[in-house]
């Protein structure tokens, strides 16, 4: 379980939220939703401490992760998976090597064990021919999914996903959702989805949390938030819809 | 207070490299590549810079010293000296805060704004001793490698320069080299290099690790990253020379 206590955080003067509060449970599936700019992707990076906050604590199995030294903390990480909004593959090794690089460095595998997990990986995200390509070469579509193979060749516990549907076609999108969905069911993961993509929001979660004036405006279910009156959140999910119906 | 922040920060980032040390199975491939990109790939480039400025040196010591006051092989003593005690170490250094100082920095900066550091570290990866430590290494390591040729070279240049201008023939241009030459001098121009090979690939790697902005971002780490280089370049020649001279 993942418990998010009172997190306060701020660049500079920019205060970004304050007195976040929330817990997801194992095996959930968590949609952070909130207008761009409403601190989600920094949120996201506080899970696993890629940023810390100005107080606060996010608390994995009863474990502070602001409180681990390093070397436990690249321990705790390794329990995380994480889909980059825009992959964050390396662009100076192929696709293949994106995805066996966790193997290479964290595993004893030998090259044959790597390469049938790699492949593996790679058919799970449907992209069984693409290994030996150059990640210049994939597209928004090819990267995220690449992305995904190479955050989930380590089986974590936890997979984040840094608005995974973004910049893609509404076909594509669909695709990427259902990845998200099977992901979960196939290894019993607890993800946090960051998105403001409500379609995708509702295909895939199971509770919101949504972010909006400096705070968490409103928690709960996905059938919660359909009969939600919450303003604000009644607002950014209606304006989704007008956008749909237009 | 900007500037003291930046000092922490770098500060901060040298003593994590430092810890990683004993990291070694996470940049030994790193640190191969590096040898081959700072050392072996600049040499083309110190090997130009070594000829010409012996060359040019030659030339311009036999223009200034052009009077029946001195020996002519007086002029190999002042190129000799000036490549192996000031030029080729600094000259060098300059030409590769650009060359490779450029090159560390943009490849750092792109890493971290495309979210490549933040998928190492995510990973439980240290970052520091895969990305920054093989560098400043090489760095240390190959400078002084590419002193020695460019010093070499250097004197090479002025032999040929002065012979090919009639100034001095080869044999007179070696005497006056060998007359005024000390082991320490060849000894204090490999520390400098060594010195210039941690100040460039240290800058780099913190303008372009801690980088930020997108490609606008990218672009200004990678100016100041090459124009603070050369200037603690600068400023460490003079601290060696008033130290160590």
């Amino acid at each position: 379980m993942i418990e998010i206590n009172n997190l306060t955080k701020s660049f500079g003067k920019n205060l970004i939220w304050k007195d976040v509060s929330f817990q997801i449970e194992d095996g959930e599936t968590l949609a952070v939703i909130g207008k761009s700019g409403c601190g989600k992707s920094v949120l996201l990076k506080h899970l696993n401490a890629l940023l810390y906050p100005d107080s606060g604590e996010v608390v994995i199995d009863g474990q502070c992760v602001f409180d681990l030294n390093y070397s436990e903390l690249r321990l705790m990480r390794q329990r995380f998976g994480i889909l980059f909004q825009g992959g964050a593959l390396f662009d100076s090794i192929n696709t293949f090597e994106n995805i066996a690089f966790p193997l290479r460095y964290f595993t004893n595998k030998t090259e044959g064990e790597i390469k049938k997990d790699v492949e593996e990986a790679l058919e799970m995200v449907n992209l069984k021919e693409a290994g030996s390509k150059a990640t210049s070469e994939l597209s928004g579509g090819m990267r995220k999914r690449v992305g995904l193979a190479r955050a989930i060749i380590l089986k974590p516990d936890y997979l984040l996903y840094d608005e995974p549907t973004s910049g893609l076609d509404p076909q594509t999108s669909e695709e990427i959702n259902e990845l998200i969905v099977n992901m979960a069911d196939s290894f019993d993961l607890t993800s946090i989805v960051i998105t403001h993509d409500m379609h995708s929001v509702l295909s895939i979660a199971e509770k919101v949390a949504f972010l909006d004036s400096q705070k968490l405006s409103w928690f709960g279910s996905i059938d919660e938030m359909k009969k939600s009156e919450h303003p604000p959140l009644v607002e950014f999910t209606t304006a989704s819809e007008y956008k749909i119906k237009a | 207070m900007e500037a003291l922040k930046q000092l922490g920060q770098y500060t901060l980032l040298l003593y994590q490299a430092l810890r990683s040390v004993t990291e070694f199975s996470t940049y030994r491939e790193n640190l191969f590549n590096e040898f081959v990109k700072i050392g072996y790939q600049s040499i083309p480039i110190i090997m130009l810079v070594g000829v010409f400025t012996g060359a040019v040196l030659t030339l311009q010591t036999a223009y200034q010293l052009d009077t029946d006051l001195y020996p002519a092989y007086i002029v190999g003593s002042i190129v000799a000296q000036s490549v192996i005690i000031e030029l080729a170490a600094v000259i060098s250094g300059l030409v590769l805060a650009g060359k490779v100082g450029a090159r560390i920095s943009t490849e750092l900066g792109t890493m971290r704004v495309s979210e490549q550091i933040d998928a190492l570290e995510s990973m439980g990866f240290n970052s520091v001793a895969f990305l920054v430590l093989p560098r400043i290494f090489a760095g240390i390591l190959m400078f002084p490698v590419l002193y020695i040729i460019a010093s070499t070279l250097g004197i090479i240049g002025g032999v040929i320069a002065g012979a090919v201008d009639g100034i001095l023939p080869a044999a007179e241009f070696m005497k006056g080299g060998r007359l005024f030459f000390f082991p320490e001098d060849v000894v204090f121009g490999i520390l400098k290099s060594f010195v210039f090979g941690f100040v460039i690939t240290s800058i780099s790697c913190f303008k372009g690790y801690f980088a930020f902005g997108g490609a606008e971002g990218v672009g200004n780490a990678t100016t100041q990253a090459t124009v603070l280089s050369c200037i603690y370049i600068l400023l460490a020649d003079f601290v060696l020379a008033a130290i160590l001279l």
